[in-house]
């Protein structure tokens, strides 16, 4: 690999004089024929809060990974403050100083806070001097950091805010100097998310150096003090986050101009499709998930479902798309449905024109496995269409999924690929390109936009308003307050089971929606405790 | 884009494996002291050299072929069914029941009834497992497995008290009549001027094996039932989602595979033996699981394994014959042959995978 060090022209917000506190030299990294790093070089200074943004897929988590030691680098080189460093694991990366706070939570359910801390850094095989001694670090550590955990609290009974910041205290007990936050306001509240911010201000003023992968420009644009943005495997742009603006930053991940508004025209809303009464969820732990929530949803309106997410809007999507039993009432088109799964099921619910695009396109929506052309048909296996007798009729769903993908522009436009062989704003276009074109009454859509790139989303929220326009129902369920406020025409606030109001985009702010979302309402000031 | 392109992936990596699997087994005929060439060149000779050895070869591969595909269909569904010796059993004693019911007047009618019989009987004591799988969460590999010892407590009980005949010492039934024996390969052949050996079992059950092959393979991949079963092995909450009943596809699946495992036995108790013997499985439910492995749950790939294991088997009794090689030493092979192409597949695939991607990145790095 040639050495491309006079592209990294970009200023770093390091001091000169002083070592970066990471530097990454020419690091490439392939998958088969992705290359999903290429040639990326970045300083990180010492003590900075440094954000990383990039559409998904352009490489931030692979490169993370391979500083984290997840994958080896085909090429390229790691300093760590100016020595060059091997890391060919996990235990190296830590070794070097570096802690990483995931996505999703690797912590152990059913183990305290403590035990959490401990676990893979005990000093000998007898458990107590280990836990005692980490016991006193803890609380210096939260201490210093204002970072407050009960030690014994078990992790099952946390929150996730408080889960996180055990993450954190994890890095830090293991001595990390450099701390990685992959997405780390996904599952927060936006008060939980400033907290966290606060926290990591507070790391910074310590001397920590700490960098924050994120799609969201909000919190690059709130908390980092320099910014990298990634396309396509490459490191694009680095810039100090004060002279630069969201515009320009979204513009530099995506390569083009984009729409961050919705654009859409007023609704014009007709008769009742959905109309749901009194609806419970009880799952297999006994647990109240959904406690008498009643809606409805109009033709040609965009009923958007704000919360955090565990608060029940799951549970929404799951048992109008058939998936979870229930009790209560819930009519489609006037006609009552079967809630107790005895005799209704996924299919019976595509029968009655109900089509969902799942939250969890990976686990539901889709089957990795299997080609774009067999997705296609994914869940409406059993129509007459698809179905010569006996036998499927895959020629006649291949030819129909040119057209899907092309309308849908689903790249690369290949049917025979494996659904896990494309980027996920691609699946997702799969899934909607297979649920819209049913030409469906009632749409129920789950995170439309989770892990797409900004391109994709423009166009996602394009289709579902198109479908909204013609005439049909729209069931909305986001944790991205933007897109929620972006396409609905009502938005219902759900927290802990129950909707806890319904409010007018127009009238109302995400300061407003984020109290509801935290279960206090105007009126009556804290309504619950978290759970 | 797959790692490997799929030649790679269903040929070169379980030849591969099947390579490893015999320079091991060379170096353990060494150490006994016995040329692994000779020994080589006799397992060929013995089942591949004549009609005779083919018709053993064939015969084997047959009962391998159904075993094979009992275990392939439920993988498709993610079902672990290791409880094709059971279902071979409880199909041995369909067909014994249904060939000594009637005085069967010529082998095309008695065929289709003892396949019927075969079926009913490994569908049934598939069933029960399936049953406690899809509405108890039993999981289905403790309960096959223990379904295997009570169906050989239920075949020696029905030979013992029921079925042995007044006065025979021998736990076994009757001779079947001669309207339900099926022609072999030497009569099939014959009219059209082939000599094959008379005395080799392989009879019609092969082509049965075959045809049965095709079913699958239509069954998995071009109907409704089958994209459904797939769509549930590769992700049980995806096809919740979807509307496809975990409860059918589990019971459809295992009765499937049941049947085709209890199908075994047209081969050995009504082609070969022509009466129900203890023990007419001889593992074969448990060769179908290496065979299954090895041929990827393809139907083609299991046919081969099938003819692959046939080869072993017979080939293996010709080194027991004629040399002083033991028996026992036969049954490392086999197991060997398991080992590398079934439980270690993943050593020889990743290997594989990384030459493939090297060779590709320096193709692409020159396309550049």
């Amino acid at each position: 690999m040639k050495d491309m060090a006079g592209t990294a022209d970009q200023p770093s917000g390091a001091p000169p004089n002083a070592p970066a506190a990471i530097e990454l030299r020419g690091i490439s990294k392939a998958f088969g024929p992705v290359q999903a790093n290429k040639d990326i070089t970045l300083k990180v200074a010492k003590g900075a809060i440094h954000g990383i943004i990039g559409e998904n897929g352009a490489g931030k988590s692979t490169l993370m990974s391979i500083l984290y030691g997840f994958y080896k680098a085909d090429s390229g080189e790691i300093l760590i403050n100016g020595q060059p460093t091997e890391i060919p694991d996990s235990q190296a990366a830590i070794a070097a100083g570096i802690g990483m706070v995931f996505q999703h939570f690797k912590l152990v359910e059913n183990f305290s806070v403590l035990e959490n801390v401990v676990l893979g850094a005990e000093d000998g095989a007898l458990l107590k001097p280990s836990l005692s001694k980490a016991r006193k670090q803890l609380t210096q550590i939260a201490e210093e950091y204002e970072m407050n955990v009960d030690p014994d609290a078990l992790i099952e009974d946390i929150g996730v805010g408080m889960q996180q910041r055990v993450e954190i205290l994890k890095s830090l007990y293991r001595h990390a100097d450099i701390l990685i936050l992959d997405e780390p306001t996904g599952v927060l509240t936006p008060a939980e998310a400033d907290h966290l911010f606060r926290i990591l201000r507070g790391l910074r003023d310590e001397g920590k150096t700490i960098i924050l992968i994120t799609h969201k420009l909000r919190e690059i644009m709130e908390v980092t003090d320099t910014v990298s943005v990634m396309r396509r495997g490459e490191m694009t742009a680095t810039v100090k986050t004060a002279e630069t603006s969201p515009e320009q930053l979204a513009e530099l991940m995506v390569g083009r101009k984009v729409l961050l508004r919705v654009d859409k025209k007023p609704a014009h809303p007709g008769a009742t499709v959905l109309k749901v009464e009194d609806l419970r969820v009880v799952d297999e732990d006994k647990v109240e998930r959904l406690r008498g929530i009643s809606f409805e949803v109009r033709a040609g309106e965009i009923l958007g479902i704000a919360g955090v997410a565990g608060n029940g809007q799951s549970e929404v999507l799951q048992v109008l798309g058939g998936i979870t039993t229930a009790t209560g009432s819930v009519q489609i088109n006037g006609n009552e449905i079967d809630l107790t799964g005895k005799h209704s099921d996924g299919r019976s619910r595509r029968e009655r024109g109900i089509a969902h695009v799942p939250e969890d396109r990976q686990r539901q929506g889709l089957i990795m496995d299997f080609a774009a052309w067999e997705n296609m048909a994914f869940g409406y296996q059993w129509d007459p269409d698809y179905n010569h007798g006996l036998l499927m009729d895959n020629a006649g769903l291949k030819r129909e999924t040119e057209g899907k993908m092309e309308r849908f522009d689903v790249r690369p436009p290949h049917g025979h690929l494996a659904a896990k062989n494309f980027s996920g704003g691609n699946q997702q276009k799969i899934v909607l390109a297979r649920e819209i074109e049913r030409n469906p009454d009632l749409l129920l859509v789950g995170q439309p936009t989770r892990g797409v790139d900004i391109g994709a989303i423009e166009f996602i929220h394009q289709r579902i308003i198109e479908l909204r326009d013609a005439g049909k129902a729209i069931l909305l369920v986001s944790v991205e307050l933007e897109e929620i406020m972006g396409m609905s025409d009502r938005i219902a606030v759900m927290f802990d089971g129950r909707i806890m109001g319904e409010r007018l985009p127009a009238e109302t702010n995400e300061g407003e929606l984020g109290l509801l979302m935290a279960g206090i309402t105007n009126d009556s000031g804290a309504n619950e405790g978290a759970a | 884009m797959d790692v490997m392109p799929k030649w790679a992936d269903v040929v070169l990596v379980p030849v591969i494996s099947l390579i490893l699997a015999m320079v091991i087994s060379a170096l353990v005929i060494l150490a006994i002291g016995e040329d692994p060439w000779a020994a080589l060149k006799l397992m060929v000779q013995g089942s591949l050299g004549s009609t005779y050895g083919w018709g053993y070869t064939l015969y084997y591969a047959t009962n391998f072929v159904f075993t094979g595909l009992a275990v392939s269909i439920a993988f498709h569904a993610s079902m672990f069914n290791i409880g094709g010796e059971g279902q071979a059993t409880l199909g041995g004693l369909g067909v014994a029941l249904v060939c000594l019911a009637v005085p069967w007047p010529h082998w095309a009618l008695a065929l289709p009834a003892a396949m019927v019989g075969g079926m009913v009987f490994g569908a049934a004591w598939a069933a029960i497992p399936a049953y406690l799988a899809a509405k108890r969460g039993s999981h289905i590999v403790i309960t096959t497995i223990m379904f295997n010892f009570i169906g050989a407590a239920v075949l020696n009980y029905m030979l013992v008290n029921v079925l042995r005949p007044t006065g025979s010492m021998d736990p076994a039934t009757a001779k079947f009549p001669p309207g339900t024996n099926l022609p072999t390969l030497h009569e099939m052949l014959a009219p059209f001027g082939i000599s094959f050996s008379k005395s080799a079992p392989a009879n019609i059950s092969f082509l049965i094996a075959l045809l049965a092959c095709f079913l699958l393979w239509l069954l998995i991949w071009r109907t409704r039932f089958g994209f459904e079963l797939r769509a549930f092995g590769k992700s049980e909450s995806g096809a919740i989602y979807a509307g496809i009943r975990p409860t059918k596809i589990i019971m459809g699946s295992m009765l499937i595979s049941g049947a085709l495992a209890g199908l075994m036995a047209i081969n050995t108790v009504q082609g070969e033996a022509e009466r129900l013997v203890l023990n007419s499985v001889e593992g074969a439910g448990f060769i179908g699981i290496a065979v299954a492995l090895m041929g990827r749950s393809h139907p083609l790939g299991v046919l081969i394994a099938a003819i692959l294991f046939g080869f072993l088997y017979q080939g293996g009794a010709e080194l027991a014959l004629w040399t002083t090689i033991p028996r026992e030493l036969i049954v490392v092979i086999q197991g060997l042959v398991i080992l590398f192409t079934g439980a270690l597949d993943n050593m020889v695939r990743m290997p594989v995978e990384k030459v493939f991607l090297r060779l590709r990145r320096s193709n692409n790095g020159a396309g550049e």
